[in-house]
């Protein structure tokens, strides 16, 4: 039992805690305030971490004996763990964020799965309520984990392929059931109205390794397109798990930072999905790849090559460009080169923004924050519903290794899978460049009639080498800047 | 766990629904521009589950909740300071452009004195 000085410290810490996460995540709403933002959510961590050490003052009887040996394990855990974290999130790539972020989001799962370890094992739980958020958290936790891990291997490429196979969802869905089988199973045993067939360590050891397997089940057949709202989803499931073990511990901080993670998450999970025109479920459950063909409407007009130069020649001599990047952009490595060129364009005169679709990248806003570490002004940076009227009166639009976000058929198509995906509308442009690897589809596997229409020139090549080739041409036409 | 105030039933179901509110608008108002660093952030919010493993770790009474523990506090290290290394690192990649040209804020409808000569034909 803790004293009353220890209690009030660490209950006091705690609200502040509570308030410095939210004042932080209030200030991130913009580019400017964001970066002190997340200072302040920094010393709330920081006030949290320390204060926990109080708890020392209070640990039962049982516990006295090891507290020298848990002070010295906690300390190296933290300094273990946060310190590789730390470094490894220093020097991470921007364009391997997602994976990152996939990564620490599965060690949060972890530790909210670690903690209800210790509660079950120990046999904690005061009360049924108590058990089975307990259990929840656990599960939650757990599929959070592994299915971190499996999106982490995938963004990462470790996994190069979603594995598919028949009746996986079936097979799926049995898993889910035998896991919360095994939970309901424990609770019931844990009230006296139910004979374990087994010991009750074994029951639980059962019991996250189903919800494990579940997390890497659920995952493995998702495609790397979808990823923005894999990651998304198990943001949430973090958040959630933390805030139920939140609960058991009785502690408000963890309850309230893991609820409003749990919002945030849900709120982007929601974002993504409508912004791929498919449903929450539809991502979670449905083989996209797997999707039969449907009769495509004939595409009337033919691809019309262009060489980088022409482009790039053009483009200077328009008075407005809209950029639209893809991950097509982001692979090929071609941000920093392409900024080269739009700072070429602006010297002389020409009006450049750049149209960033929702999800353009491997997770929610990637694509701008690759776009701002090439030295991109945020400024220039536009989202969809804001640009979108602005392409019927711009002179070209550039499009690079962008697809399906910039096909009509989204408009028009009624038959096409991809009707009703908010795109991005280069097509009403005077004029539109399409910077792309070859003539493949894209991730929907279905033609652009864009590259057909009239208005529209494709420049084949790797990006960053057509990007190149652009640059050249327009310097080597030796213009003055613009006054 | 022996503590002065029970959050239990309605009270707890009372600050679940009020922090999920708070999260979801304020998650709300941030612009589509800094979604990234926006999960990296709430990623490195729900760290505090680094609390909940030093309360478990600091309580165990045997080898297997000192290991379960450790683990615990390993990965939620983990999680907050890494989720702040890369949400830190983004938001200073954000920056505004020293000079705000007009034409960006009005839009490209710029009527005016580079006028477009004809473009090459492919």
């Amino acid at each position: 039992m803790l004293t009353f000085v220890p209690r009030l410290v660490i209950d006091a810490a705690d609200l502040m805690v509570a308030l410095l996460f939210m004042y932080g995540l209030w200030r991130m709403s913009s580019p400017v305030t964001a970066p002190s933002g997340i200072r302040v959510a920094g010393l709330g961590m920081l006030v949290a971490v320390f204060a926990s050490f109080l708890y020392l003052f209070g640990v039962s009887a049982a516990a006295k004996p090891h507290l020298a040996i848990n002070i010295g394990l906690a300390v190296i855990a933290l300094v273990v763990g946060g310190g590789v974290a730390w470094w490894s999130g220093r020097r991470v790539a921007m364009t391997s964020m997602p994976q990152m972020v996939a990564l620490y989001n599965g060690m949060g799962g972890g530790a909210a799965g670690a903690i209800a370890a210790v509660e079950l094992f120990g046999n904690k739980a005061h009360s049924a309520t108590q058990l089975v958020v307990t259990l929840v958290g656990a599960l939650i936790g757990a599929v959070s984990l592994s299915g971190s891990l499996i999106a982490w291997s995938k963004l990462d490429g470790v996994i190069k392929q979603p594995l598919r196979a028949r009746g996986q969802k079936i097979f799926n869905a049995a898993i889910m059931v035998a896991t919360l089988a095994v939970g309901a199973y424990l609770v019931f045993a844990a009230q006296g109205a139910a004979q374990p067939w087994m010991s009750t360590p074994h029951l639980i050891e059962l019991y996250f390794g189903l919800a494990l397997l579940f997390g890497v089940l659920m995952t493995l057949p998702i495609g790397g397109a979808d990823m923005p709202v894999v990651i998304s989803i198990y943001n949430a499931f973090t958040g959630l798990a933390v805030g139920l073990e939140g609960f058991v511990l009785q502690n408000p901080a963890l309850m309230i930072a893991g609820m409003v993670v749990g919002a945030a998450g849900l709120l982007l999970t929601l974002l993504m999905a409508k912004a791929m025109n498919r449903s929450v479920s539809n991502v979670l459950f449905t083989n996209f790849g797997a999707v039969p063909r449907h009769k495509q409407g004939a595409i009337k007009g033919a691809l019309k090559p262009t060489a980088p130069g022409d482009a790039g020649i053009a483009m200077r001599y328009s008075s407005s460009v809209i950029i639209v990047p893809g991950y097509g952009l982001a692979v090929a490595q071609g941000q920093g080169k392409l900024f080269e060129f739009v700072k070429l364009l602006q010297a002389g005169g020409v009006s450049v923004k750049f149209a960033v679709h929702p999800v353009a990248g491997r997770m929610p806003g990637q694509m701008d924050v690759l776009l701002a570490e090439a030295g991109v002004p945020y400024d220039m940076i536009f989202q969809l519903e804001d640009i979108n009227n602005d392409f019927a009166s711009t002179d070209i639009a550039l499009v690079i290794g962008a697809n399906d976000v910039v096909n009509p058929a989204a408009r028009t198509d009624k038959s096409s899978p991809i009707f009703g995906m908010p795109i991005l509308n280069a097509d009403q442009a005077k004029r539109v460049f399409v910077v792309k690897r070859g003539e493949g589809k894209g991730y929907a596997g279905i033609v652009n009639a864009l590259f057909y229409a009239d208005n529209c020139n494709m420049v084949y090549g790797d990006a960053q080498a057509v990007l190149i080739g652009m640059i050249e041409a327009v310097r080597g036409l030796g213009l003055p800047a613009a006054a | 766990m022996t503590f002065q105030i029970a959050i239990d039933g309605f009270v707890a179901l009372y600050i679940f629904m009020l922090a999920g509110f708070a999260g979801w608008v304020i998650i709300g108002r941030v612009p589509a521009i800094l979604h990234t660093p926006l999960m990296s952030g709430s990623n490195f919010v729900h760290g505090i589950v680094v609390v909940g493993g030093l309360y478990a770790l600091l309580n165990a009474s045997n080898g297997l909740e000192q290991w379960i523990g450790f683990f615990a506090v390993l990965l939620g290290a983990g999680n907050a300071a890494g989720g702040y290394a890369v949400t830190d690192r983004m938001l200073a990649m954000f920056q505004t452009s020293e000079r705000t040209p007009a034409h960006f804020k009005a839009g490209h409808a710029r009527t005016g004195h580079v006028k477009a000569r004809p473009t090459r034909q492919a």
